[in-house]
């Protein structure tokens, strides 16, 4: 494991917003939420911290974290894509643009790249139905994909 | 009391108003089976997550058939508990639970004693119709106490001990759907959290998902070699809940039987920790009275309250949780290590045996001591003072193992001098017995005076934080009692907070003190039982010619002969230690 960095600042900005909160334990998520912002992600030390400022478990806080999919411990890359498996691009062959995603970086679905790049991600339904399959990378979407033009994708951020 | 008119069962019954289908079926001698649920009347636990399903029952009226625990009674409710569709509801629930967990009951260490193996005996389970994907999980050895998750049926009652009643906070339900798992924080294993290893969530589990690391074994390789001096010793509230496991009444004392049972064991040395906790009051006592007669004359370097020392779950706890108050406890160790201490040192010199080729085992109602005796501090060059702890339950599988007819034992004395003990020494086993056998040799080590009634009522008792102020002869000493370490906390806190005005506190970690301890025969919901060792424990107390630790003639040796006096040099070394702040500190960098 690497060691992570939490830079003081941010742990600032953290301790405030649970300020911002009155430390209650029923907000949180509100908190996480919050957290997830700030640093992207949600590592143990910073559940430890939430733990304390809330005056909650650390296992409770954990527990919470690792019940709703929208929370994450894994860091994301500096370009997440995301691949939407909606219906309509998942009958489009969304799985094959997956697949060639994770051959193409190397990792599975919620992981990151070791340069710290890629991370991939499945959400459902964009709202771009019309474009289907879509992937986004960062806010950027990328319509009517076939597994050939992920390649290029990949390229066009890995400079 | 107000109280409402219900019919359970075609009986119309009168129950209390607001009490839950449950409660009110119990009053009236109806069983409700369930698996989650779990009521400690006295110390006012209660676990009611309505999780399993197994309780539910249908209620004239309601479309779908209600969990008894949760569900309140209304005025002509009309409920019944064993109709065709309850029983199919009750019976499916059980085969799904049955699905997901593993079928190897004949060699499960819980087998014999597990609620979900008895209710499919009650149910007949003779056919499981559902079958689909197992869930699996890693399995967690710590010092103390195995996670087996697998068997883990998410009753959720280690969560509400852990949590609400330790308030030690290691348990959680990590995950979703059928992930989910009861974990520590990060799923991390119990050796890497703050867990104390007091045991209340093993003596809760209705199944074998968390059971106790099993010393047995390593027992019988040591009675079976001919080379190792086998010395035992037996913690005070053993003798008031072994007796449990053989089918006798809870609070049959079995102090004679156990030792009979000990010597049958192969045992060459049938000792007593009762000895070792005369000796923790002499230390511990000594150490008060030291304390508190510097702060009398002024010292304000000297830190009061006191608290005692000798539950490792209670150590275990503030070195986790509050580790910069660890200079307030007392040194003394715990009566199980002083007792390791004193037998491979002064003992075996007497007897000619070196360190090396003794083994010292100590049978004990406590998980935690598992780990206390395995601490670095507590060895010699690597050799354990305590080698093996096992708990009550695992020393009545060693006397069945080994065809010893329990019952059938003629009462036996322990051997000298390490087995012979005061009164005092025997109430250590329920929470306020520390704090009253330390009174009554404080006491006459303060004043010189002869105490005329040695029973100070104002201690004893189950409610879970007690005080009382006691007569020094003029100088009035406020004692502060704790049990259960969510009560220990709010104790805490108060000190924290400067507003503490106890001289002394006694704190035991688990609910009741060691009677109730995570290593006893499982009272599976039942406080009664955790009252009858505590009378059983008073009663041991009151026969004995000596109740004062100070008079123990043995003990007065052992100070003549070798320790020289109370807190002296070799006492320090010997018998009292020191303690670590194992916090978990956040590691920031810039």
């Amino acid at each position: 494991m690497a060691t992570i960095k939490l830079s003081t600042n941010k742990i600032d900005e953290l301790r405030a917003v649970c300020k911002s909160f009155n430390h209650e334990k029923g907000e949180l998520i509100n908190v996480l939420h919050k957290a997830q912002g700030i640093f992207g992600y949600l590592p143990a030390e910073v559940q430890e911290i939430i733990a304390r400022e809330l005056n909650v478990s650390v296992a409770h806080v954990y527990g919470v974290v690792s019940f709703y999919s929208f929370f994450t411990m894994l860091p994301k890359g500096e370009h997440p894509v995301s691949i939407c498996l909606g219906t309509a691009c998942y009958v489009r062959g969304a799985e094959k643009i997956i697949e060639e995603f994770k051959r193409v970086l190397n990792i599975g679905v919620g992981e990151t790249t070791s340069d710290g790049k890629f991370s991939l991600a499945c959400l459902r339904c964009v709202g771009a139905c019309g474009l289907a399959p879509v992937v986004l990378v960062g806010d950027k979407v990328y319509g009517r994909l076939s597994p050939e033009s992920v390649k290029d994708i990949v390229a066009e951020y890995a400079k | 009391m107000e109280t409402i008119k219900i019919n359970i069962d075609n009986k119309i019954v009168e129950v209390e108003k607001g009490a839950t289908i449950l409660k009110a079926a119990k009053q009236v001698g109806v069983h409700i089976p369930t698996l989650c649920h779990l009521h400690l009347h006295d110390l006012n636990i209660e676990n009611k997550p309505a999780g399993c399903r197994i309780c539910v029952v249908e209620v004239a009226g309601r479309r779908n058939l209600a969990p008894a625990c949760v569900t309140e009674c209304y005025e002509g409710m009309v409920i019944n508990t064993n109709n065709i569709k309850v029983l199919n509801a009750r019976k499916t629930v059980l085969e799904l639970i049955l699905s997901d967990h593993p079928s190897d009951c004949l060699i499960c260490s819980k087998n014999g004693n597990c609620e979900l193996q008895s209710m499919a005996q009650d149910f007949g389970v003779r056919e499981i119709h559902y079958e689909g994907e197992k869930s699996t999980y890693r399995a967690d050895t710590s010092p103390a106490i195995i996670r087996d998750v697998d068997k883990c049926i998410m009753c959720r009652r280690c969560e509400m001990m852990c949590n609400d009643v330790q308030t030690v906070g290691v348990l959680s339900a990590v995950n979703r759907g059928f992930m989910s798992v009861v974990a520590p924080a990060f799923e991390r294993n119990l050796d890497h959290s703050e867990c104390t290893y007091c045991g209340q969530c093993v003596a809760v589990c209705p199944t074998g998902a968390l059971t106790e690391v099993d010393h047995t074994n390593a027992v019988i390789r040591a009675l079976a070699d001919p080379s190792k001096t086998v010395i035992v010793q037996t913690a005070p509230a053993v003798r008031a809940a072994l007796g449990e496991e053989f089918g006798m009444e809870p609070g049959t004392l079995v102090t004679g039987k156990m030792a009979a049972a000990l010597r049958r064991l192969g045992f060459n040395y049938v000792f007593d920790t009762d000895f070792a906790a005369d000796l923790t009051i002499m230390e511990e006592g000594t150490e008060l009275l030291d304390r508190l007669n510097r702060h009398l004359q002024g010292d304000t370097s000297v830190a009061l309250p006191i608290l005692t020392s000798c539950c490792p779950g209670w150590v275990n706890f503030f070195e986790h949780q509050f580790p910069e108050m660890r200079d307030i406890p007392s040194t003394a160790r715990s009566p199980q290590q002083m007792f390791g201490a004193i037998t491979k040192t002064y003992f075996a010199d007497k007897i000619g045996v070196k360190r090396e080729n003794m083994v010292v085992v100590s049978v004990m109602p406590c998980l935690a001591k598992k780990y206390e005796c395995q601490r670095d501090e507590f060895k010699t060059n690597g050799n354990p003072d305590v080698d093996f702890s096992i708990s009550t339950r695992e020393l009545a599988h060693l006397i069945k193992q080994l065809n010893i007819s329990f019952n059938e034992l003629p009462e036996e004395d322990f051997d000298h001098p390490l087995g012979e003990s005061t009164g005092a020494a025997v109430i250590f086993g329920t929470t306020g017995g520390v704090i009253e056998a330390a009174v009554r040799t404080a006491y006459e080590l303060q004043t010189g005076k002869k105490l005329e009634k040695v029973d100070f009522e104002e201690l004893r008792g189950m409610d879970f934080i007690r005080e009382a102020t006691i007569d020094f002869d003029g100088l009035p000493i406020r004692i502060g009692i704790a049990h259960g370490l969510g009560n220990a906390r709010k104790l805490l806190e108060e000190i924290k907070a400067g507003r503490s005005e106890y001289h002394a506190i006694e704190i035991m970690a688990c609910p009741g003190g060691c009677i109730g301890g995570g290593g006893q025969p499982l009272h599976h919901g039942d406080s009664s039982i955790l009252k009858a060792r505590q009378k059983a424990l008073y009663s041991e107390d009151a026969g004995k010619t000596l109740r004062k630790s100070h008079e123990n003639p043995y003990i007065i040796e052992l100070y003549k002969e070798f320790l020289g006096k109370p807190c002296g040099e070799l006492s320090h070394h010997l018998l009292h230690t020191h303690y670590f702040d194992k916090s978990v500190e956040v590691s920031v960098v810039e």
